[in-house]
């Protein structure tokens, strides 16, 4: 904790340092035009909400929140069950192993836009029963589960390596079957060691979203570029960049206090 | 030993090579009901390797291990049926560090038995009072001294009602200090008429607690005897020379 006299001088410093910067930028050359196109007080709220002619930012904005939290906990699963399926041993399961490691190299080695392209454009075009049916954002939300279930699958599976041999030998020795110490002994130590680069995941999953426009489905940064298009102003990127943002940030803090969460209820050792 | 008495442990032949190196060279050990066995031997002489053997841990390469008359190396056999019957200590406890000390206690019972929470928590709070653990029940293991990791590690072995205990070194992760508190349960084991089989490097304690000693050198069990004769008059030069080494270092 800082005392009196540090929160001062913390506070000072920070004024000091913001004032130089915000001093710097407005003498800088071109620094009215930059105002006028990307921070316009109007244009900022006029995007925001939207208007007549074109998509409001904000519930553009909405969607990339849904696919988000949809995306997410699908990965989430299937990403476990690849992670998981890696590691049975046993000759039976060669097969099964060798799926899922085609699968990591497959999704994690093809770029994003591409299988968005193939799934999006490619699927509806084979004239499938249900299959090339769907909406455009639930093609982009099979993309994204497809390719970051690939990166999440790998995070998963380094945490179930770092849990020492020691612990299913333990857990085996007691009697607990191989499935039983995977989920009671090995999974619940290797996920809480990758909460921190689970959520690195997970921002990059956020920003990735802006890409199912590509499909056509109008989420910010697509509603953003309407925007500038028809008003040429660019405040609305601004707003758009100021919302993923927004939303990123309560990711990290939620993923600090779980962690420091455990920490505390290990350190305390609170009494059953 | 009754001859006409099913063994609680019959190793026939066994056999363990980790790649070119073969650990274990035929070993022949039976354990009666309520003996208690003590495997001594240099470090490297694979008396971890035969614990880990005993129940399945580590799978043999040739041989067979006979659980109470039921042979567990069979084809087909539920290793974790008779797993069940076995409890293993280890030397670094392996306590699981996400898991209070009762939840680490209960969790077999509760899984693998299908006991209810109520019923083995009760299970596991009389034992943790036996053993004087029972205030540091909600305590996560890495807030408990190495001595009472060990001794819940104990009690969470015991908590399945195993018919037979293998400890492997249980004192030799400790400060000085804390091994009597460790080994005094072990004594209290044995009084009960426990069956257990002891990897020690604690020769004082096994001439106390054994029945019988067996040295291990190199995967062979080289001689075996009640305490009293390995540890004054041992027949083998091998089994001389390892003791006297041991006297030396001022650890018999
Ligand atoms: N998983 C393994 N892979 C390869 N070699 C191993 C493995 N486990 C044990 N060994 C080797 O087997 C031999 C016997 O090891 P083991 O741990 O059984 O000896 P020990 O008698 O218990 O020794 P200590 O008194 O030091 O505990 C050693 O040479 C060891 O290096
Ligand atoms: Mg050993």
């Amino acid at each position: 904790m800082l005392g009196g006299r540090a929160v001062l001088v913390s506070s000072a410093s920070t004024v000091l340092f913001f004032t130089v910067i915000v001093v710097i930028v407005a003498l800088a050359p071109g620094s009215g035009l930059v105002a006028e196109r990307f921070f316009s007080p109007f244009h900022l709220w006029r995007s925001l909400v939207g208007s007549e002619s074109e998509p409001s930012v904000l519930s553009a904005f909405l969607l990339n929140v849904y696919i988000f939290a949809i995306s997410e906990v699908l990965i989430l699963i299937l990403a476990l069950v690849i992670a998981v399926v890696r590691q049975i041993p046993g000759p039976v399961f060669f097969p099964f192993r060798m799926v899922a490691v085609a699968y990591t190299d497959l999704f994690r080695g093809v770029p994003l836009i591409l299988i968005l392209y193939i799934i999006g454009f490619g699927v509806p075009g084979l004239g499938l029963a249900f299959f090339s049916y769907l909406s455009d954002i639930t093609y982009g939300i099979i993309a994204l589960v497809l390719v970051y279930s690939a990166y999440v699958a790998e995070v998963y599976r380094a945490g179930i390596e770092s849990v020492h041999e020691s612990q299913n030998a333990a857990a085996r020795s007691l009697g607990l079957s191989r499935w039983q110490s995977l989920r009671f002994v090995i999974l619940p130590q290797a996920v809480r060691r990758v909460i921190p680069p689970l959520l690195n995941d997970f921002i990059g999953l956020q920003k990735d979203t802006a890409l199912v426009s590509v499909l056509g489905s109008i989420e910010a940064a697509r509603a953003a570029q309407i925007y500038g298009a028809s008003q040429f102003n660019y405040a609305s990127y601004v707003v758009a960049a100021a919302l993923f943002i927004l939303i990123t940030i309560p990711l990290a803090r939620f993923t600090d206090r779980l962690i420091a969460r455990d920490k505390r209820r290990r350190e305390a050792g609170a009494l059953a | 030993m009754n001859a006409a008495e099913t063994p609680a442990l019959a190793l026939e032949g066994v056999r363990k090579s980790f790649g070119e190196t073969e650990v274990l060279k035929g070993i022949d050990l039976t354990v009666a009901p309520h003996e208690v066995v003590c495997l001594i031997g240099a470090s490297g002489s694979g008396k971890s390797t035969l614990l880990r053997c005993v129940n399945l841990i580590e799978p043999l390469d040739a041989g067979r291990v006979v659980v109470e008359g039921e042979e567990i190396t069979a084809q087909g056999v539920d290793e974790n049926r008779i797993r069940r019957r076995i409890g293993i200590v280890y030397q670094a406890f392996n306590l699981f560090p996400h898991m209070t000390v009762l939840r680490n206690i209960t969790l077999a019972p509760r899984e693998v038995l299908g006991m209810d929470r109520a019923e083995s928590e009760e299970r596991a709070l009389s034992l943790l009072e036996r053993f004087g653990l029972s205030d540091r029940r909600g305590e996560y293991p890495d807030r408990l001294s190495g001595g009472q990791q060990q001794r819940v590690a104990i009690v969470r072995a015991l908590a399945m009602r195993p018919h037979l205990m293998l400890l492997d070194e249980v004192t030799s992760a400790l400060d000085p200090e804390l091994v009597a508190e460790v080994l005094n349960v072990i004594r209290e084991l044995a009084d009960e008429g426990m069956t257990m089989l002891i990897a020690t490097h604690e020769m004082g304690f096994a001439r106390d607690i054994a029945d019988r000693v067996c040295f291990l050198e190199e995967g062979r069990i080289l001689e075996e005897g009640p305490p009293e004769r390995i540890f004054t008059s041992p027949e083998n030069p091998r089994t001389r020379r390892f003791l006297s080494r041991i006297i030396a270092a001022g650890r018999l």
